[in-house]
């Protein structure tokens, strides 16, 4: 068919791998480069996002597209087959709604928690109780977010069920535990046990140790400021 | 028919004008009905649950949270009257893109420049205008956002406009000075009767954020 189809992201971003995800869920075929986001980003980055200067990025014979849902909605009305949006206009709006909550309360306030000092950390850590309570009745019994097969919720809500729980191991913290929430934990793994996840996730033996430096800089930072 | 759609709103808020706007367009018939965000509804709190907040848009008695949600779902309900969305994916795409950032940066801004002072509001006060020049930047030379007709992004922005009084008498600065273009899209928008009758008075606005400022013992 001739498509370019390329993604600058970067290998541990949570962001960057929902890119990733849906092109892999739709079998189509891309060029990936790895932008050095914490040293040196490329002219090309600059380029292709200049109001945000960052990843991921996805380009499509020549045309950019960025912002991780705005890459998720174009990906899925461009490649109109193995759909992870719901048809129904009531439906895909209540989709819609659970991405927002996840992007805008839930992974923030967890990942708020992993690296908050200590006296601040029981508010936020209650905040993310209460969040992740209310993101697990989405769930409502179902397999996935998206019902039998993965949708549209369950791409964006892996940084929840993947980045957030490595975050978690190394912070000593049990936030997604399956006591509390075992709804959303038996959720967490049957995502991250399919195929298709288990093989493009950022392998765990790397995240670790970039997961565990990135929370002593923003301690670091945070003392600091 | 009314009856198929509630929308609970309350008249200062530019996301529920944004829905306002977007039913006006498709001339779409539905009962508004005004919340005291100090007193909130039955109704509201049980059709958002998760954030009890308005807009809520309640379409055969079910709720559609969230003002960019709504207006993406009234476009795809109503599909056939005065599309707001393009139908090319990459014309989404970049739609969306605006819309997102004007999500992130417009009301928080905006929101700084009327309660804050100082170095805070300076700051705020230069990132609003940079971001206004960038969207300027997007509108280029044509009518609206959305090409020749209202779109997406011009029904996510212009409620804006009904708060720029405010911002200006609060952080002293003209924006039309700075602006021009971005004004002049807002004056083609309010020949519109679906943005003017959707917009409320900018001095009422600036009265309502005063009695704010005085709730919040904002000097």
């Amino acid at each position: 068919m001739g498509e370019e189809v390329k993604v600058f992201g970067y290998w541990a971003s949570p962001y960057s791998y929902r890119a990733e995800l849906a092109l892999k869920l739709k079998g189509v075929s891309y060029e990936y480069i790895n932008e050095d986001i914490f040293g040196n980003k490329s002219d090309l980055l600059l380029k292709y996002n200049p109001v945000h200067k960052k990843v991921p990025v996805l380009l499509h014979n020549g045309k950019s597209i960025v912002e991780s849902v705005v890459i998720l909605e174009y990906i899925e009305e461009t490649w109109k087959h193995n759909l992870y949006l719901p048809q129904d206009p009531y439906d895909k709006a209540t989709a819609r709604f659970w991405i927002k909550f996840i992007d805008e309360k839930c992974f923030p306030t967890l990942w708020l928690a992993a690296w908050s000092p200590e006296n601040e950390r029981e508010k936020v850590t209650n905040e993310a109780c209460e969040y992740m309570k209310t993101l697990e009745s989405a769930l409502n019994g179902k397999k996935f977010f998206g019902g039998e097969t993965i949708g549209m919720v369950d791409i964006v809500a892996s940084s929840v069920g993947y980045f957030i729980r490595v975050t978690q191991e190394i912070m000593g913290l049990n936030l997604l535990s399956a006591d509390k929430f075992p709804q959303l934990f038996q959720w967490s793994e049957d995502f991250a046990n399919c195929s298709i996840v288990k093989e493009s996730l950022p392998p765990r033996d790397k995240l670790l140790p970039f997961v565990k430096g990135l929370i002593a800089k923003y301690q670091q930072d945070n003392a600091k400021a | 028919m009314a009856g198929e759609l509630v929308l609970l709103d309350f008249w200062p808020s530019p996301f529920g004008m944004r829905s306002r706007i977007a039913l006006a367009e498709k001339g779409i018939p539905y009962e508004y009905r005004e919340e005291d965000l100090r007193n909130k509804s039955d109704l509201l709190l049980q059709m958002n649950p998760v954030h009890k907040k308005i807009p809520v848009l309640i379409h055969n008695g079910k709720p559609v949270c969230e003002s960019v949600i709504q207006v993406q779902y009234i476009d795809e309900v109503w599909h056939d009257k005065a599309p707001l969305i393009p139908s090319d994916p990459y014309q989404r795409a970049v739609a969306r893109f605006w819309v997102d950032f004007i999500d992130k940066k417009i009301y928080e801004l905006g929101s700084k420049i009327w309660k804050t002072k100082g170095e805070e509001q300076a700051n705020a006060k230069k990132e609003f205008i940079e971001c206004l020049k960038l969207l300027e930047g997007e509108l280029g030379d044509k009518t609206y956002f959305g090409g020749e007709s209202l779109g997406y992004v011009d029904v996510a922005l212009v409620p804006f406009y009904s708060w720029f009084y405010a911002y200006e008498k609060c952080g002293d600065f003209s924006i039309e000075a700075e602006c021009p273009k971005m004004i002049a899209w807002v004056k083609r928008c309010m020949q519109k009767e679906s943005v003017a009758k959707s917009l409320p008075d900018q001095e009422k606005v600036y009265e309502f954020i005063l009695q704010l400022k005085k709730v919040f013992g904002i000097e």
